[in-house]
């Protein structure tokens, strides 16, 4: 356990090596240095996790102090590493995923020709992820929150040539960092008023100081969230994310699918004892996750591009854990992380599966009928689909999903646990749209060449646990084991179980049999299809553009400010100096106008002057 | 003797007007000795006897005189004559002629302040003379070398090049 | 015999302004030589009026000053104006203006 330095340090010392010798070293070994970091990170991770499991440290944290970064009299940050059962989740989520994904891209990027600053990136943004969720500190959760947002700008504009790619890059930097300002404001809100960030005695301090509901908790909370808001992609700041699809699949499954965006739930998570305390942002967060899960899964229906679709995915399903963290369901929350993370990784390279083999398109109406042509590609998408409706029984999705509805009617919330009962029939029925489009009906493009053992070995065990993953936890009706929210006890206290009425339950099964029905009907329909081809109407155009958002935004926020960098362009500060220039220079010209040369003029002028001064003189 | 004062007071002031409006030059300048021989008339009226005398001998008869000749040298023909009556057609005058009126209210009311009745004296030459070379005898100085600065300017400037 | 003497003033002031009439108002510069002498002229008479008031010979010697100053300027004026007349072929003040602003 002492070796737990090394999972971050690992990564980083890839990205360092691939960063400074990347081209000379060539594909293979490049491909080897990220992959092994990130792998033997994993297995460092594993061990770590069987050692807990077997015999789990005192009181279930181990710290690791690294050294101490500064020390003054108003704060003191050490570089410190918290362990306890949240983190480790985390730790082996981001490393074992991380590692398939490595593996995957090795073949998948092959043809590229920045392929060692692939892999330098991927690794520098595996080494801040780590760096975040094992801080111990939330100065040093600042830290790699910083490096998880410039990777994640690097690695969207990785095809920086073409402009497009720079400003999706520039669009997620910018948004995130809007929200990292409020979280730096939080941060130095609570390292003011209690005096430390080091992440356990600031929440020990703020409850011995704050009352519940109070101004400073409430205020303090509300700055991480929005910080947190920005990072997962959630309502109001979620423009970035279908954006972000422009970057290579594999950053699009590791970042922006499994770990990044879910680094807002960890923050929440994590700080959970200031969120109890804050029980209005509590309810803001859980009003947000349920409005962005719908908003998300509505554009989700009309998107084309098969990346975007997933996109809308994630942050629906974000807005899942958004709204288990709002009422109080913390492992409820992390769970579904763990099957989304499965499942979102699994859909996404399978997606990228998909496109390498039909010349890297994506447009699902450019697909059709690979059912038979792409069987690996077709079974992997398919699990992971299920996973995502939460198919029940067969799929982990069902079991997490369940988890939250089921924590969420007892919350007690009615139109929570509606909206989340649309989602999940809404859920069904976009990803389902997506399935029957790209893999049955006729073919629109035939696929070219074949897969490596490097694409199929990661869908292979992807799909396996995105089955298999969700029996951790089960519901009442199917064993009630609760294996899931035992081992993370330590880190979020005791759940509760309730009583879950058998129709909720029963709810819960049917919406996403019936999304699939829907989808299933409309399919053989051709509404799908038609509806393609036909002029987009208003509101399809309205769904498509994710509820018009981006409108929004751009005439509010966007115009404004470049008409403020237009009037500024010219510098209007320096002409208080220039106008003092300019109006000596104008007075010049017109002074000037009187030195004709003419002598009568200059005589009269002489006249003027003297009925002025004596004027002056005589009757002043 | 006031009306001989203001009969040549009237006549001065008509002379020196046309002397400004004539388009011959000459004309003009032989208006304007005329009209200092009245201020001469009106110096002597003023009980300065001597200031009268200087008037015509000095300024009238040798300055004046300069001034005519070199103008008579001049020589303008018709054509410059014409010209010179287009040079004076009526709009020029009335800018002019505003700024002066002006001027005149302005500098009326100083000048003519305070009590108007003084007692006649009539100044004689010895007495001009007397404060001449003895008081003000280093402004006699300065005069001559006034005098003499204009005469080696106007020679050396005069002569051909 | 006595002469109030605001009225030689009011002369010397109407005569002075007469001068600066023509200065004003002429172009050719024999006129402008002129109207110098009118000036002074008038000028003169203000002094004497001041030394008929006062009972002083000051007048007078200022008077002779005047003169003095006169001549002396009007030589040169002349000399300049000859001058001016050669190398300009013209009388025409305005004409001497290269001293203007060129922009």
């Amino acid at each position: 356990m002492t070796l737990l330095w090394l999972i971050p340090f690992l990564p980083l010392l890839g990205a360092t090596i691939l960063g400074l010798a990347g081209p000379t070293l060539g594909h293979r070994a490049s491909a080897i240095i990220g992959t092994a970091s990130v792998g033997l990170a994993a297995l460092i991770a594993i061990t770590i996790g069987v050692q807990w499991l077997q015999r789990p440290p005192p009181g279930e944290v181990f710290t690791q102090n690294l050294w101490t970064w500064v020390n003054l009299p108003g704060l003191s940050v050490n570089i410190s590493l918290y362990l306890d059962p949240l983190a480790l989740l985390m730790t082996l989520v981001i490393t074992i995923i991380g590692t398939l994904i490595h593996l995957f891209s090795t073949e998948y990027m092959q043809d590229d020709p920045g392929y060692s600053r692939f892999f330098a990136y991927l690794n520098l943004f595996v080494a801040a992820m780590l760096l975040l969720v094992l801080a111990g500190d939330l100065v040093i959760l600042f830290v790699g929150w910083e490096g998880v947002g410039v990777c994640s700008y690097l690695l969207v504009g990785f095809w920086f040539s073409d402009p497009a790619n720079g400003a999706a890059a520039q669009k997620s930097f910018i948004v995130t960092r809007i929200a990292d300002i409020a979280m730096l404001a939080g941060l130095l809100l609570l390292s003011t008023q209690l005096g430390t960030l080091n992440i356990q005695a600031m929440l020990a301090a703020a409850t011995l100081h704050w009352p519940r509901g109070g101004m400073l908790p409430e205020l303090a909370a509300a700055l991480l969230l929005i910080g947190g808001l920005g990072k997962s992609a959630q309502v109001p700041l979620q423009t970035w994310l279908p954006d972000a699809m422009a970057g290579p699949t594999p950053v699009s499954a590791l970042i922006h699918a499994a770990t990044m965006v879910t680094a807002g739930v960890y923050l929440v998570a994590r700080t959970h004892v200031l969120f109890l305390l804050a029980p209005d942002v509590m309810r803001a967060i859980a009003i947000g996750g349920a409005l962005t899960l719908l908003i998300a899964a509505l554009a989700g229906l009309m998107q084309s591009d098969i990346k975007r679709v997933l996109a809308y995915s994630t942050m629906s399903q974000i807005g899942y854990m958004f709204l288990a963290l709002g009422v109080g369901a913390w492992s409820a929350a992390m769970f579904h992380f763990l099957t989304h993370a499965v499942f979102k990784a699994l859909l996404f390279l399978s997606a990228g599966a998909i496109s390498m083999r039909l010349h890297h398109a994506q447009n699902i109406f450019a697909m059709g009928g690979l059912r038979d042509r792409l069987p690996a590609a077709f079974w992997a998408f398919l699990i992971g689909a299920a996973s995502l409706a939460a198919l029940p029984v067969v799929s982990a999705g069902f079991f997490s999903k369940e988890m939250i509805l089921g924590d969420v009617w007892s919350a007690p919330s009615i139109a929570l646990w509606t909206a989340g009962i649309t989602g999940a029939l809404l859920t069904a029925i976009y990803i389902f749209r997506a399935v029957f489009i790209v893999f049955f009906g006729p073919v629109s493009t035939e696929p070219s060449g074949a897969y490596g053992i490097r694409i199929l070995l990661p869908l292979a065990l992807l799909a396996t646990a995105a089955l298999a993953i969700g029996w951790l936890q089960t519901p009442d009706f199917l064993g009630g084991r609760t294996l899931f929210a035992q081992f993370l006890t330590a880190s979020t206290g005791a759940t509760p179980r309730h009583p879950i009425p058998t129709l909720i339950t029963l709810a819960g099964c049917l919406a996403p049999i019936t999304g699939i029905a829907i989808a299933f009907g409309l399919h053989r329909a051709g509404f799908w299809q038609a509806q393609a081809q036909q002029p987009p109407s208003p509101l399809s155009r309205l769904l498509r553009s994710g509820l018009g958002f981006d409108a929004i935004y751009d005439a509010l926020l966007v115009k404004p400010y470049l008409w403020l960098v237009a009037v500024l362009r010219h510098d209007p500060a320096d002409l208080i100096s220039t106008a003092l220039a300019s109006a000596a220079t104008g007075a010049h010209r017109r002074l000037r106008a009187t030195q004709t040369g003419k002598l009568r003029r200059y005589i009269a002028w002489i006249t003027a002057g003297s009925i002025a001064t004596l004027a002056m003189l005589l009757f002043a | 003797m006031n009306a001989v004062f203001y009969l040549s007071a009237g006549l001065a002031l008509l002379t020196t007007a046309l002397a400004i409006t004539r388009g011959n030059p000459v004309h003009a300048l032989l208006y304007f000795v005329i009209s200092l021989l009245f201020m001469g008339v009106i110096f002597f009226a003023l009980g300065a006897p001597f200031a009268a005398g200087l008037e015509v001998i000095v300024y009238a008869g040798a300055i004046m005189v300069l001034f005519l000749f070199v103008t008579m040298m001049l020589a303008m023909d018709r054509l410059a004559l014409r010209r010179e009556r287009d040079w004076i057609a009526r709009p020029i005058w009335i800018a002019p002629i505003c700024l002066v009126l002006l001027l005149a209210v302005e500098l009326a009311r100083p000048l003519l302040r305070g009590s108007h009745q003084a007692a006649f004296h009539i100044v004689t030459p010895q007495a001009v003379g007397i404060k001449l070379f003895t008081t003000d005898l280093a402004a006699v100085e300065l005069a001559s070398m006034l005098l003499l600065a204009g005469l080696v300017a106007a020679f050396h400037l005069g002569r051909r090049q | 015999m006595t002469i109030a003497w605001p009225l030689p003033a009011a002369l010397a002031l109407a005569l002075f302004l007469l001068g600066l009439l023509g200065l004003l108002t002429r172009k050719n510069l024999v006129f402008v030589l002129m109207s110098i002498e009118i000036m002074l002229n008038a000028a003169g008479l203000l002094f004497i009026t001041a030394g008929m008031r006062w009972g002083n010979p000051d007048g007078q010697i200022m008077l002779i000053f005047v003169f003095n100053l006169a001549g002396a300027e009007l030589a040169l004026g002349l000399v300049l104006l000859l001058r001016l007349r050669n190398r300009l072929a013209t009388l025409d003040g305005d004409a001497a203006n290269l001293l203007r602003d060129t922009p």
